[in-house]
């Protein structure tokens, strides 16, 4: 019997190095090599069949890099197997079109959702799994390793040590389980200098260090002009802060992106400081440095922001901000997802966020016929963490009004809000008997429907009728009921019995506004701490530079 | 465009106000005028809509509105530009509150 070869990885890790050595010859100097030999460099280390990292999430693109792998001859390289949090740009789909790669795990594809779902249908595109951001990064280091992981960093210095910065992202995980797995990790950076302000990556795990023609592409995703928050976010907002945040006392807490929440980060300074609320709720955040939070940071709420990536613009307030931000001894911020994941998972007493559509068992998904658009963060946000074990006050309310009147041992639970409008655009409803997931299950040929929240995380759904508190809800039927009252004039609101959904309401399980005393003349944008993207800036004293196409001044 | 007319019989509450105009005419908006108008203790309300098939649902809005408000002797005209339900009771909400001074 022959021996067992032990060190197949690292032979051939050596191999694919040592053919680009030989293919850039003098054009290495040292890791470091022209952008023009960038697809001799990829040729050379990659191997049909490859699992391949390529940087990209929902903010910062290793764009230099995927634009090369996608110009790549198919006939040299094909069937690659991508590994990515988001496909976010045309390159990324491109290399499934050319048929340089054929196999996909991700986590979200929001602008390409459309293109994913033609090339799946197409055949051209195999999808292994949509994925939640902690579990696609928890893979790398399981059953996927990248064998080549392409990412994007602010700057190198000549020995390949590498500065990530404020919107270091998914960069740390990638390179790591790169890395430690006998991978070769490529990176496109801004810029080569002497001397790096901080080291967030270290030389000895990087192997190609190029410089980008232009900086990587970074979308500004988390900035919201309070000029387009509508008097009805305002309501919802309201409702919120004085019937879940007051209610249950949230001192920890992670925001969704869009304008319902949006709304509420610029109500605290007004209306949460009118109902005596400042120090009591909202004092910790995993968020990303949302421009919409300078107003309440500014009156004093916020004790500390931890962030999963960076916002454009937000570079000069949050390096002034240094004790609300995660900052280094360089004085910018560090980020980091997958830790920021975790965080909001374990860390935060409430997860509240928009979403498409909701179902009569609350089950929650922003999957749409034709689009696969996959989850992000929101599942892991979402959900129940099982594994928590430290009590807050908010944490344990929760767990009580769950089991009241059972003998269940006591525990807490985390409060997940789904904030949405009975009516999405052009007069949708956010409420459905079936979710189109079922119809893309069905057309994408996948294992199970693709739900983002399940119902049976969900703990409260706040709509412009009310909340619904699924705490208190003691059977299916009541839990349908209490959706149903909270669906306004959408079909299955009408179709509610409105005997049994006055019932709840008396018992508070259905709460609108007049019962929260919510006086229904002060939803008016006049109550927005900032009206404008110039209020923001104004508010942040001028550190605040939004990107030009914010800017209307 | 499409035109939807309401009659609802014998309210309770009259506005004794100066006429109300609330909201404005843009896309996803809607404007509204509350005044006073003999009409033997009924309140009227004439909806002129750019979004045509919602009848159902505004003639639920609106039942709604009258039992929350049970007006009298009052005439509401409705210029709609695709609001949607909540936008449509929010404002009918703000400007009654407005002119009786008060919460249902």
């Amino acid at each position: 019997m022959n021996a067992r070869v032990w060190n197949t990885l690292q032979q051939n890790r050596e191999e694919r190095l040592q053919r680009a050595r030989n293919v850039l010859g003098s054009d290495l100097a040292g890791k470091s090599l022209p952008a023009a030999r960038i697809a001799d460099l990829l040729h050379a280390v990659l191997e049909n069949g490859d699992r391949v990292c390529l940087e990209g999430n929902n903010q910062k693109q290793a764009d230099f890099l995927g634009h090369a792998l996608a110009n790549l001859n198919p006939e040299r390289v094909h069937d690659l197997h991508m590994l990515q949090s988001v496909l976010a740009l045309p390159e990324h789909l491109d290399v499934f079109e050319r048929g340089v790669a054929s196999q996909l795990d991700f986590s979200f594809s929001g602008p390409q959702a459309a293109r994913v779902a033609r090339l799946a249908a197409a055949g051209k595109l195999n999808i292994g799994a949509i994925h939640t951001y902690l579990e696609l990064f928890g893979r790398y280091f399981v059953d996927l390793p990248p064998r080549v992981a392409l990412v994007a960093a602010e700057a190198a210095d000549r020995h390949g040590n590498l500065y990530t910065g404020p919107n270091t992202e998914d960069t740390p995980v990638i390179v790591e389980a790169t890395t430690f797995k006998n991978g070769i990790v490529i990176v496109q950076v801004n810029r080569i200098v002497d001397e790096l302000p901080r080291v967030d990556i270290p030389a000895d795990w990087v192997d190609f260090v190029v410089q980008s023609p232009r900086p990587y592409y970074i979308e500004p995703l988390f900035t919201r002009d309070p000029a387009q928050i509508s008097e009805i976010q305002v309501l919802m907002a309201m409702m919120a802060i004085k019937g879940i945040y007051a209610e249950y006392g949230i001192q920890r807490l992670n925001h969704g992106i869009g304008f319902d929440t949006a709304a509420i980060e610029l109500l605290l300074p007004t209306y949460g400081e009118s109902l005596g609320l400042k120090g009591k709720i909202a004092r910790h955040w995993a968020l990303n440095p949302h421009p919409a939070l300078i107003p309440a940071i500014e009156a004093g709420w916020v004790d500390s922001v931890y962030s999963f990536g960076s916002e454009l613009g937000m570079e000069e307030y949050i390096r002034a901000r240094p004790d609300i931000f995660s900052v280094g001894p360089d004085g910018t911020m560090r980020s980091n997802r997958a830790f920021c994941q975790a965080a909001g998972h374990y860390a935060c007493d409430m997860f509240i966020g928009s979403t498409l559509q909701i179902d009569m068992q609350g089950n929650s998904s922003t999957a749409t016929a034709g689009r696969i658009a996959g989850f992000g963060g929101a599942s892991n946000m979402g959900a129940d963490a099982r594994g928590r074990r430290h009590a807050s006050p908010a944490w344990l309310k929760a767990g009580q009004e769950a089991r009241q009147g059972s003998n269940a041992i006591p525990r807490g639970q985390k409060l997940v809000v789904q904030m949405v409008e009975t009516f999405r655009e052009h007069m949708q409803p956010a409420f459905v008997d079936r979710l189109d997931a079922w119809t893309l299950m069905e057309q994408a040929d996948m294992a199970i429907p693709p739900v983002m929240i399940y119902g049976d995380d969900v703990t409260h759904i706040l709509t412009e009728e009310g909340i619904a508190n699924l705490l208190l809800c003691r059977s299916a039927e009541e839990r349908e009921q209490a959706i149903r009252g909270v669906a306004g004039y959408t079909p299955v609101g009408l179709a509610r019995d409105r005997r049994m959904v006055e019932n709840l309401r008396d018992r508070g399980v259905i709460r609108r506004a007049e019962d929260l005393g919510i006086d229904q003349r002060l939803a008016t944008r006049d109550l927005l701490a900032a009206r404008s993207m110039k209020d923001l800036v104004r508010a942040s004293g001028g550190l605040y530079d939004p990107p030009k196409r914010f800017r209307n001044w | 465009m499409e035109t939807l007319n309401y009659r609802f019989e014998q309210g309770q509450r009259r506005l004794a106000q100066p006429p109300q105009v609330v909201g404005v005419v843009s896309s996803g908006n809607l404007e509204v005028l509350i005044e006073e108008a003999a009409l033997n203790g009924a309140c009227e309300i004439k909806i002129s809509t750019a979004a045509v098939g919602f009848g159902p649902i505004w003639q639920a809005v609106m039942q709604d509105f009258q039992q929350r408000w049970q007006l009298a002797d009052t005439r509401i005209s409705i210029n709609d530009m695709g609001a949607t339900p909540a936008v449509v009771s929010l404002r009918l909400d703000q400007a009654v509150q407005t002119m009786l001074g008060e919460a249902p």
